[in-house]
């Protein structure tokens, strides 16, 4: 450990929150954006979700087939791979398993996932991060629907990884049986990135 | 990226070597990085201080500097009630020793190869990024056409002044446009307000010449200039952006 001459640290997070601020990591109250392009923005008409494997379409749902799901709100916090956390944000959305649920699905087919967005972004997930109530396709944060600058109408929520992997703009889940790097994972940011372990980088343990 | 750069990112202890004010809220940091790997225009460090109780605060700077051997530039803004930034501008001194690791980042980068016309667009302290782009471009025996729109509050906030002005002078050097937000000084040769675009028009170029366009900036700012750009028929494949600072900012 390499001590910083004359660094005292006041942006410590309160007592009550220390617990909940990953390594690296310090609160914001605002709510930064940061996109590797300009702001794709697809009309509702022209919106849908897909959720493929290998070979096919499993389900295509327009906007008014998610919206016929379950609604599902999920309070949690977030944390961004360029250092910012964000506590207590409120979405909501159709959970991964709602998801799979509508398209007659009983398990998931593939163990993979690559999430397909507006704008060519990419991500790849372990299927076993986005069920069991997990995951969700959001369309509102804070009660209100989600604004294109942050991944408005829909982007995954996959909030106990870096900020990354919850998608903006997604149209697709990709299902498959091997992991495939997304956009962010072959620029040299990890292939999982979980913010407890620290996992910013390709060879973050 | 280079297969090097996927190599694991360690912790490497860098040295001040060098401080210099920039504006009233900016200074730059050259650090000199004993090992460093080299890096492309446009990547960034991230910066690691150390309470003696061992409590951490991490941040993320973009490089300034072209790839120089083992001195790293970093430009550093003031952030009002920041933790990181006030420490780097007040609290640190030439010979100061700093943890960081890098060279990060595989999208918001420019090399030579890369070629094409330039257009960069930056607003205040998101010239950073932009200087190690024209500085690396500076380097070259044929530099691609580049030309530069930048964006601050006042004259004397602008960052880099006299090198860029330098910059422009020279042979095959970029063409600069600034503008200024918060003042109309008498004498200006400059834009005024904020990016537009007519401003765009009058300094970017033609969207037939597959012009790469770079934008950074507070976040409002690079919406409204990637928007702009779409607008005016840049190829959205073609326009790479880097956003800081909260999404309310100026």
């Amino acid at each position: 450990m390499v001590i910083t001459r004359g660094f005292s640290g006041r942006g410590r997070p309160a007592g009550q929150y220390s617990g909940r601020v990953p390594p690296g990591q310090h609160l914001v109250s605002d709510f930064p954006v940061l996109t590797a392009g300009p702001t794709p923005r697809t009309h509702l008409e022209h919106w849908s979700l897909s959720l493929r494997d290998a070979e096919r379409d499993l389900t295509v749902l327009s906007w008014a087939d998610f919206e016929a799901l379950p609604q599902s709100e999920m309070t949690t916090d977030i944390h961004c791979v360029t250092k910012w956390t964000k506590l207590d944000t409120v979405w909501r959305g159709v959970t991964v398993d709602d998801l799979l649920k509508g398209a007659g699905l009983t398990n998931p087919p593939g163990r993979f996932v690559t999430a397909e967005c507006d704008g060519g972004y990419t991500t790849n997930l372990p299927v076993a991060d986005l069920i069991d109530g997990k995951a969700m396709v959001a369309t509102h944060f804070g009660g209100d629907p989600l604004t294109p600058a942050h991944g408005g109408p829909a982007r995954l929520l996959v909030p106990h990884l870096y900020f990354w992997k919850s998608a903006k703009w997604v149209r697709g889940l990709h299902f498959c049986d091997r992991d495939h790097p997304g956009f962010w994972e072959s620029l040299g940011y990890h292939v999982y990135g979980d913010p407890w372990r620290e996992q910013r980088y390709t060879g973050d343990a | 990226m280079t297969s090097a750069a996927l190599l694991p990112l360690r912790w490497r202890t860098a040295t001040v070597i060098a401080r210099r004010p920039e504006t009233p809220h900016v200074a730059t940091l050259v650090l000199d990085v004993p090992g460093w790997p080299g890096h492309k225009a446009g990547q960034h460090v991230d910066l690691r201080l150390t309470a003696a109780d061992g409590y951490e605060a991490q941040r993320s700077y973009s490089i300034a500097s072209a790839n120089d051997g083992t001195a790293v530039a970093i430009t550093v803004e003031r952030v009002a009630d920041g933790e990181v930034s006030p420490f780097l501008l007040d609290d640190v001194r030439v010979s100061d020793d700093l943890e960081l690791r890098g060279p990060i980042g595989g999208y918001f980068v420019w090399s030579l190869e890369d070629g094409n016309p330039l257009l960069l667009i930056a607003g205040g302290s998101g010239v950073a990024p932009m200087m190690s782009i024209l500085r690396a471009r500076a380097q070259a025996l044929k530099p691609p056409a580049a030309r530069l729109l930048y964006s601050s509050r006042d004259q004397a906030s602008i960052i880099y002044r006299d090198e860029l002005d330098g910059m422009t002078a020279a042979t095959d050097g970029p063409r600069i446009l600034y503008t200024l937000t918060r003042e109309r000084p008498v004498v200006w040769s400059g834009a005024l307000g904020r990016v537009d675009r007519v401003m765009l028009e009058r300094i970017g170029f033609p969207p037939t010449d597959d012009p790469l366009a770079y934008v950074c900036g507070p976040t409002p700012f690079v919406e409204q200039v990637a928007a702009d750009l779409v607008a005016l028929g840049y190829a959205e494949e073609r326009i790479r952006t880097e956003r800081f600072g909260p999404t309310g900012a100026n």
